[in-house]
């Protein structure tokens, strides 16, 4: 009995070959986007610190935002944090019970993805 | 009920709580941040401190400081209890666990200070 049990019991709970569904993906760029703000925050705090300090200090930080370099690094950062906004802006929705049905969340994680590379697409036009 | 030592208030029930309400704040910071950015183009230094050092700029700014600390503690809390668990890490896990977290920890509370002073040193 236990050897039948034992025998049939799914065990291969490799990530790398389970074909994940698209609520998968978005829930773990979500992670992965907050790890990078966590990360970003020195970063920003540093832009707002020296840009706050003096005149001089703020041309820095004016003139440092003008390398293309600084400017590919602040798009993948504010990438990040729209990311995250947009999917935290919709895992409110879900609290409220809104989208987290099956159907209805893969839903929600297509918009998702659309709305922020809109917004991804928007905030490279402004920066460049 | 279960409680674990190592999040912050003890109840999940509460974190879970405390996780939204910093994200309402911290979405209601960067969407006036980033609004006025994009809509003040020209923006010079006169305009920029003069905005941080309107008291309900620094009220905000404090409270979406107090909000990030809250809210980056609890997500890499998460996190680093989905990953850094024995299955992937073994008999290293726990002290891994705790270490990730401590190092969390003390940055945030860096991070913090730093950022009052950027806020009240004007």
């Amino acid at each position: 009995m236990n050897i039948a049990v034992n025998s049939k019991r799914p065990v291969n709970l490799d990530l790398r070959t389970i074909k994940l569904p698209v609520t998968a993906y978005t829930s773990i760029a979500h992670r992965i986007s907050g790890v990078i703000l966590f990360i970003a925050i020195a970063g920003l705090l540093w832009m707002l610190d020296t840009s706050l300090s003096s005149e001089s200090g703020f041309e820095q930080v004016k003139a440092c935002l003008q390398n293309p370099f600084a400017k590919l690094v602040l798009w993948g950062v504010l990438s990040a944090l729209l990311y995250h906004l947009v999917a935290g802006i919709r895992h409110l929705l879900m609290d409220t019970g809104i989208g987290e049905g099956l159907e209805s969340g893969r839903l929600g994680a297509k918009l998702l993805i659309v709305v922020a590379a809109v917004l991804i697409v928007l905030l490279g036009v402004w920066i460049w | 009920m279960v409680t674990n030592v190592t999040n912050l208030s003890r109840s999940g029930l509460y974190d879970w709580m405390a996780q939204r309400v910093s994200a309402v704040l911290l979405a209601a910071y960067t969407l006036f941040l980033l609004g006025y950015v994009v809509l003040n183009p020209g923006l010079t230094y006169a305009d920029w401190t003069a905005l941080f050092s309107n008291n309900a700029m620094r009220i905000f700014s404090l409270l979406t400081l107090v909000a990030l600390a809250v809210h980056s503690w609890v997500g890499m809390w998460t996190i680093s209890t989905d990953y850094l668990t024995p299955m992937a890490f073994g008999r290293y896990a726990t002290i891994l666990r705790f270490l990730f977290q401590v190092a969390c920890g003390l940055v945030m509370f860096v991070l913090f200070v730093w950022g009052v002073q950027i806020l009240w040193g004007l």
